[in-house]
């Protein structure tokens, strides 16, 4: 298929309908809005079934009731719309439910603003939902990346039961680039465990979240963790940008990671051994990557649109080895490269 | 020797964890008994919400989800939006539907969704030990009523079939009870019905069910059956409110 110019959300539906997903549920929130409308045009006339929820909590449980039936199931939302619908990817995780969530991001706390954010990092990896659980959360930085991950998004969910989350942004979601589409998937696993009846053919099949016995649902726990453990090491995923001899890493996802990438390379042109890493899954994060991209580093500059949530995350998988700064901007405002590049500036002229 | 009383086929051969007295068994009976005689166990989906019946799906033996608190309707309409040759139906008590799940419920009727409601009301909580429910009848003690519902603080129940009826997805409202050996022929057609419903796609179909909760009530099973005729079908009065095809009227 040839080049089309193509916004971020609107790739997004084209990818998920390509990705064989049937059932889209959605409810309008800015600026998201355009994924659920590319669904509402195109969807019914290629096989597919959308419909508008009455709320975010509605939406979320009639993707379980889809995901239940055996077929791929998606939802989409920015921020507040996803905080309602934690309960039910909480239930989604605790019935090994597959689906695919998608996050355009938005400032808050609470209302916030519409403009771009990245500021619901530690909801999306560590607070989805009550309960012991995880999501699979990509990244994506471009429309390209955006469309890439979702058909990698719903073969993960399928191939290990789960929910995973598209976390984009404001920026990514509304912009414009030329994307090509894979061709459409053909190859979805068989779900015997699905409830699409059984057709006196079979033992009746059982979705649920519930184990009223301690001992049964700490054993379905662990079991899910053991899934988890295969999944950090195959799923694990980054881009590294001039970081074999950098003195200075910035560690950035998303559409922050572009802009920290245009820095980098003014930092170059002045003499400044700067480098990129950026992880395309926060969760699994590609912690040994980071270890390996920060190995002649003397710092790590954090970026974030948010006030400083990822920056815990850097800390942490590189057990505070090498010293970690943060910038961040927050409420909806982008940061200009000027902005990150002077952060550089400083730290290599501290380093000297 | 010929068998002519027997469990119904979709029903498990499991022991229920309901109390003794309870009607929900007869609720149960009376869905599985429809389920059979229409033969679609192979091709029906139940959803069990939270509540008392959550743990339905080991009861019933057509595949079974569990929905969080007051979603089933959502849950249901993911399900028969995936497949809608297949027979869907939820089974609710009345804190999941009328309260944390009103909203479910109302816009799964507005959209004439072709699913079967079965609507269990005790005018009670009964798996949290017994506290006021939407439908609790003003004066009626509960744990968190314990000096009668009043609404002058507490609200009005909420009757369900007769809000529902008056939405334009509904095709069919019926209230019944189980208190009596007519009142339960008479719920057995309601059901049937509504599951008849489903096979000629007429809409939204929601049969109320006026159930017993000899526990948290405080009653025997017998003062309990009584109760259903003396305060609850004065209340909550027996009937069809609405029948109707919504998409060819």
């Amino acid at each position: 298929m040839n080049k089309v110019l193509m916004k971020g959300n609107e790739a997004l539906a084209e990818a998920a309908i390509r990705a064989g997903c049937k059932c889209f549920f959605g409810y309008p929130i800015t600026p998201q809005t355009e994924v659920a409308a590319y669904f509402a045009k195109n969807m019914a006339k290629r096989g597919g079934v959308f419909l508008q929820a009455e709320s975010e909590i509605a939406a979320i449980n009639m993707v379980l009731g889809a995901s239940s039936a055996g077929v791929r199931a998606m939802t989409s939302s920015s921020s507040p719309g996803i905080s309602l619908k934690s309960e039910g990817i909480s239930y989604i995780a605790g019935s090994d439910l597959p689906c695919v969530i998608v996050n355009v991001q938005r400032g808050g706390p609470g209302l916030g603003g519409i403009q771009p954010s990245q500021s619901d990092y530690n909801q999306a990896v560590k607070a989805p939902g009550h309960g012991d659980f995880h999501l699979v959360v990509y990244a994506p930085a471009s429309v390209q990346e955006s469309v890439d991950m979702v058909f990698t998004a719903f073969d993960t969910a399928d191939r290990y039961r789960i929910p995973t989350m598209i976390l984009s942004d404001g920026l990514i979601g509304q912009m414009m680039e030329p994307v090509v589409f894979p061709e459409k998937t053909n190859d979805i696993p068989e779900k015997s465990w699905a409830c699409d009846g059984h057709k006196n053919k079979r033992k009746h099949n059982i979705v649920t979240s519930l184990f009223l016995e301690p001992d049964k649902l700490e054993k379905s726990v662990l079991q899910r963790n053991e899934k988890y453990k295969l999944i950090s090491n195959n799923c694990a995923d980054c881009e590294t940008y001039l970081c074999d001899d950098a003195h200075i890493v910035i560690t950035a996802y998303g559409a922050t990671a572009r802009i920290a990438r245009s820095a980098v390379n003014e930092a170059r042109k002045q003499g400044i051994k700067a480098g990129l890493f950026r992880p395309k899954t926060l969760w699994p994060f590609p912690e040994n990557e980071l270890r390996n991209s920060c190995k002649n580093a003397g710092h790590i500059l954090c970026a974030e649109m948010s006030a400083g949530q990822m920056v815990n995350d850097i800390k942490l998988y590189t057990n505070c080895s090498v010293p970690v700064s943060f910038y961040g901007r927050t409420g909806g405002v982008i940061p200009e490269p000027e902005e990150l590049l002077r952060e550089i500036i400083k730290l290599s002229e501290g380093r000297q | 020797m010929s068998v002519i009383f027997q469990k119904p086929k979709s029903l498990a051969d499991v022991q229920t964890h309901y109390c003794p007295g309870c009607t929900h068994g007869i609720i149960h009976r009376l869905v599985a008994e429809v389920i059979d005689e229409m033969n679609i166990e192979g091709t029906t989906v139940g959803i069990s919400p939270v509540g008392c019946s959550v743990m339905a799906y080991e009861y019933f033996n057509c595949d079974m989800i569990e929905a969080p608190h007051g979603r089933a309707p959502a849950v249901a309409t993911g399900v028969k939006r995936a497949d809608p040759e297949l027979f869907v139906f939820t089974y609710q008590g009345d804190g999941d539907l009328a309260a944390i799940g009103t909203n479910e419920t109302i816009h799964a009727a507005a959209r004439g969704e072709n699913i079967t409601v079965i609507f269990v009301n005790n005018t009670i909580y009964g798996m949290t030990g017994g506290q006021m429910a939407p439908t609790t009848i003003p004066g009626q003690i509960t744990q968190t009523t314990p000096y009668g519902r009043d609404p002058k603080t507490n609200g009005f129940p909420l009757k369900v079939c007769e809000i529902i009826s008056q939405i334009d997805g509904t095709a069919f409202a019926q209230r019944v009870a189980v208190d009596s050996v007519p009142h339960i022929k008479e719920a057995k057609k309601a059901i049937r019905k509504a599951f008849e419903n489903q096979k000629e796609k007429r809409g939204f179909s929601i049969v109320e069910v006026l159930s017993s909760c000899p526990t948290n009530w405080g009653m025997t099973p017998s003062e309990a059956l009584k109760r259903i005729r003396e305060e609850m079908i004065p209340y909550y009065p027996l009937g069809i409110f609405k029948d109707t095809d919504v998409w060819n009227k």
